[in-house]
């Protein structure tokens, strides 16, 4: 069956980035600075982000910031949202040009997006949901103005989103799903309170993602998922129970979602290959510690080096 | 970007696909740009978004678009109709995508304007649609919920849609989550109809046995069992189930490390404990749940040589929370002369317990108190308070001496919980449990790992709510489970370190739990020529595959713990034992510094070996965010920095080892074996480490 195509998919991902017309490419361009991340970290993941034009990169990026409000666009022309104002900050991260931003500025727009009850709206225009609480306290945390939102706030919001199954859902009341759960642990774990997850319980619910052909789902009784090879995987990786799956199977079905012809990784063996995916499949075998990858850290998704270049500055 | 086959032949029309959709979003940033809200530039807008819903930018347009055209306009009509249409296009939205974040907030945010009353039947028809083409959208779900409250529907009507989704499907992990939700609500409340959990709580699982034993293998019902399960065993008031000293114990304390020989003492609850030259002697309190607001006004202490004000009490824990299983306090040795055996008489007195509180705000409704004595032997005045230096401690298994009379059976006579209180008030949770684990032995016959699991669930959680040592005291189960573990081992492999780390507690309890098991594991360390730690209590649970330490609650007493060749990869639960001096972790699978962590609230920690682990093996750190560090904002940066800049080693190399070294005070520390090791690190070690005298075996200061 073989190993990773570090080649292929370093090559599937610089093509990608160039192929802005096609009818895939145009669906979701309007989320490019997601996109930029992904194929950007799984580059730096597969030690290969030399072959980036980084002048370009950033100058895009800046370019998507929005002049009047200081959040980012997902692409130019569109509007700015959380969603695309953390992949920005965590695409300058990775290529150490944080500089380029005005960090009051940047963190004045995220702080100004909490509600009263601690949550946070993606945009001016008011959707509540846990993922844009972990976008705002990543964010952030990365620029070093934490203490700019009310964190006591923040945490007691997502701990109202904490379900009797010990997962978190978008909302309060809303079902556990591994994406949302991702979100909320990393945010716990990021302002230290994963004191309010039962890890025993979530770490249970989340081994039980495993199904037999190795692959992990999201939920209950739902088809495995490259994608969550992430969401799972850092969650328990994060509670320190990541011990409770079967890491050798999950990356043999990694693996075999490869697409070993053109590079690139699908969400299902023999299924159509994207940069989501490939990041995903990438960063998971990284917390696998998969042979020859960087190091990802598991609550800021950007490589160990990265982060630890942040926090630990002399 | 879901479930799209690889070779997926490709309508030639793409390319044309292709320019339509350009065009359509070159149409709508450029409305946008210009604020431009005619119909024309709508309808455009909804074409786009019914082949792509997902550009967020258009919906934000929309609503731009909605509040622009409508500003000042009252005639119901034109309202109707402008809402109609964003109606409409969510709907359409939907079609193409079911699970569009974008669309049903747009469809909510309408809704949310309050421009028209809302048509209820419409949004509950289409929601209907949309459920019952794929029950488990939770976009629906969320939704759904929304327009109930919108209309002010009781739970008790949402409950019941639950029950019927779950009718028409067993397989409805949504609909038995929102019961769950539902109900625990209702019965928080004490609405009508649910002032009885026990009546509410029966009903269930009449339910769920019904889905469970239709299909074993869907998980639905698997997991709302447990959840019912947590409702019958969870016993919400935090109370008192351990401490040290414990009830009715006579201590001699003893700073001398030149005891002659140890001493029996004539009554059976005497214990010569010595300790280590730091003039304090701690008092640990063990809960049964984590609590909070342990201070010197909830917990009296009262003694003729203690002022109860001056005493601080601290949570064990390694968060930041505030709130801890166990909580200790130091009392200082009285500074007299204690020549003569003058016994202390010492009362623990949790009296202001209702403000003792758990973190789901259940207050301790029970009062405990408990009281020993102790005795002060001051050492002879050639000895000095200074420690002198000992030999290298060595962890010898055979000859130590003479198992004798060890304080691990006073720990069997604990604080007296009011044991009938206790039963009577659960008599229908013990009876219950009593009903599941009969059901489940039925069943166990087939190699279902749910059933399987389930039975060893109940089993530990009948254990749990029947006391050790009380009159009407069962036998455990603790083989029975021990034996379930291993069957699920086999049954699924995949997930044999969960049913390992199971088995382990059970099995750490069971050992800990049985009087003569523990006290073939007790023994006192004898070392009369020099060491400090001679005549301490140890405790020896080495080669046992333990992979998880479990519950501490019955050797609070131990000094010197040998946990060596087992499994451990944490050391969770080890900070209550504020006695240890010394501990031997080696050939275990330790793989970080961070999970060292716990050791840090052990201030009488000097001898700890973690040879032969893992340390540095692994480039991916699963307790990085269980312990303090800037990362998780916990800890200052700037902490780790101060006097560390030699050479060319950088702090954020070595911030883990640097954080926890320096939180101990080892003068012994064995660490050859693991692949952090190596010169370099020898060297930081030492400087971390002022007390250190022994390193790997090597004299070292």
């Amino acid at each position: 069956m073989g190993g990773l195509e570090e080649e292929k998919h370093a090559r599937y991902i610089v093509s990608v980035e160039k192929k802005k017309d096609d009818f895939e490419a145009l669906v979701i361009e309007h989320l490019r600075m997601n996109g930029a991340y992904w194929g950007l970290t799984t580059l730096d993941l597969l030690n290969k982000i030399g072959a980036i034009d980084v002048d370009a990169v950033v100058s895009w990026v800046m370019e998507c910031q929005d002049k009047d409000c200081g959040g980012f666009a997902g692409n130019l022309g569109h509007d700015p949202h959380l969603l695309y104002t953390i992949s920005a900050v965590q695409v300058l991260a990775l290529l150490d040009r944080l500089d380029l931003l005005d960090i009051e500025k940047v963190s004045d727009y995220v702080a100004g997006l909490q509600n009263e009850d601690g949550s946070f709206s993606g945009d001016m225009w008011g959707e509540i949901d846990t993922r844009f609480s972990y976008c705002a306290i990543c964010c952030l945390s990365l620029l070093g103005r934490l203490s700019k939102i009310n964190v006591e706030k923040a945490v007691n919001y997502i701990v109202s989103c904490k379900n009797l199954d010990g997962g978190f859902g978008t909302i309060p009341g809303g079902e556990s799903h591994a994406g949302q759960i991702f979100c909320c642990v990393g945010a716990l774990a990021i302002t230290g309170s994963l004191h309010h997850v039962d890890r025993d319980l979530l770490g249970w619910w989340l081994c039980e993602r495993q199904c037999k052909d190795g692959g992990l789902n999201g939920r209950p009784e739902k088809l495995a998922d490259v994608c969550y090879s992430w969401w799972v995987l850092s969650s328990l990786i994060m509670i320190d129970r990541v011990h409770w799956i079967d890491k050798e199977k999950l990356t043999r079905f990694i693996l075999n979602c490869q697409d070993k012809d053109n590079g690139g990784i699908s969400d299902r063996p023999d299924n159509a290959v994207d940069v989501f995916h490939t990041y995903f499949g990438v960063a998971g075998l990284s917390l696998m510690e998969y042979p020859g990858l960087k190091t990802i850290d598991p609550a800021y998704a950007l490589p160990v080096d990265v982060v630890n270049r942040i926090f630990f500055r002399k | 970007m879901h479930g799209r086959p690889r070779k997926d032949p490709r309508p030639k029309d793409d390319a044309a696909k292709a320019a339509h959709l350009r065009e359509l979003q070159a149409q709508l940033l450029h409305n946008h740009r210009n604020r431009t809200y005619t119909k024309e530039a709508l309808a455009s807008c909804s074409k786009l978004l019914e082949i792509n819903p997902e550009v967020y930018t258009a919906w934000n347009y929309r609503k731009l678009a909605l509040q622009h055209n409508l500003d000042g306009v009252d005639d119901p009509d034109a309202l109707k109709s402008a809402i109609e249409d964003e109606l409409r296009v969510v709907e359409i939205a939907l079609r193409t995508n079911p699970k569009s974040y974008a669309a049903w907030y747009h469809r909510k945010w309408v809704l949310s304007r309050r421009l028209m009353p809302v048509e209820f039947e419409r949004e509950f028809r289409l929601l209907d649609l949309l459920l019952n083409a794929d029950q488990r959208n939770f976009h629906g779900w969320n939704y759904r919920r929304f327009v109930a409250k919108l209309k002010n529907v009781p739970e008790e009507e949402e409950l019941k849609f639950t029950k019927k989704m779950i009718d028409t499907n067993f397989s409805n992990y949504s609909a038995w989550h929102n019961r769950s939700a539902l109900l625990s609500h209702l019965l928080k409340k004490k609405s009508q109809g649910f002032d009885s959990k026990k009546n509410t709580l029966t009903e269930e699982y009449e339910l769920v046995h019904d889905a469970l034993f239709t299909d074993q293998s869907d998980q639905s019902g698997w997991f709302y069992h447990l959840w019912l399960l947590d409702q019958t065993v969870c016993l919400d008031d935090p109370q008192l189930i351990s401490s040290w000293p414990t009830h009715k114990s006579d201590l001699i304390l003893s700073e001398s490390n030149k005891i002659d020989g140890c001493q029996l003492f004539p009554s059976s609850n005497s214990r010569s404990f010595s300790l280590l030259h730091t003039g304090t002697f701690p008092i640990i309190l063990y809960f049964n749940k984590a609590v909070k607001n342990i201070d010197s006004s909830t917990v009296i202490v009262s003694s003729v040589f203690v002022t109860n004000e001056d005493l601080n009490w601290r949570p064990l824990s390694t968060n930041n929370s505030g709130e801890a299983c166990c909580w200790v306090t130091f009392l200082t040795v009285p500074e007299e002369n204690c020549s003569s055996s003058t016994s202390y008489p010492v009362e623990v007195c949790l009296d202001r317990y209702k403000d003792i509180v758990s973190s789901d705000v259940s207050d301790c409704k029970i009062p405990s108190k408990f009281t020993f004595t102790v005795t002060f032997r001051s050492h002879s005045l050639e000895q000095t308070s200074k420690e002198s230096v000992e030999e290298n401690v060595v962890w010898k298994y055979v000859d130590i001496c003479n198992p004798q009379e060890s304080p691990c059976l006073m720990s069997f006579d604990q604080l007296s919980i009011n044991e009938d209180h206790a039963e009577e008030g659960f008599k229908w949770n013990l009876q219950t449990l009593s009903n599941e684990i009969e059901l489940f032995r039925e069943f166990n016959d087939e190699d279902s790992k749910f059933v399987k699991l389930t039975l060893a669930r109940l089993l530990v959680a009948r254990d749990l709510m029947v006391p050790n040592g009380s009159h009407n005291h069962i036998k455990t189960h603790s083989g029975e489970v021990l034996t379930l573990y291993d069957d699920l081992m086999k049954l699924d492999p995949s997930h044999k370190r969960y049913y390992e780390d199971e088995q382990s507690v059970v099995l750490m309890d069971q050992l800990t739990s049985d009087k003569d098991s523990l006290t073939k594991h007790c023994w006192q360390f004898d070392e009369p020529t020099s060491s400090s730690f001679h005549c301490q209590y140890c405790l020896w649970l080495n080669e046992l595959s333990l992979t998880r330490i479990g519950s501490v609650k019955n050797i609070l007493w131990v000094q010197m713990l040998d946990l060596s060749h087992n499994k451990l990869r944490s050391v969770e639960g080890l900070e209550a034992l504020q006695l240890l001096a010394c501990l031997n972790l080696s050939n275990n699978q330790i793989s970080s510094f961070t999970a060292l962590e716990p050791l840090k609230l052990l201030s009488s920690l000097r001898v700890l070996d973690v040879s032969f682990n893992m340390i540095g093996a692994h480039a991916i750190d699963t307790t990085r965010y269980l312990c303090s560090s800037p990362l998780s904002h916990t800890l200052d940066a700037k902490q780790l920095n101060v006097g560390y800049e030699k050479e060319n080693t950088e702090v954020r190399d070595h911030w883990e080892v640097t954080s926890l070294f320096r939180a101990l005070r080892l003068t012994q520390l064995d660490i050859k074996g693991n692949a952090v090791l190596n010169e370099k690190f020898s060297v930081l070690a030492i400087e971390l480490l002022p007390s250190l005298k022994w390193l790997d075996g090597k004299h070292v200061r």
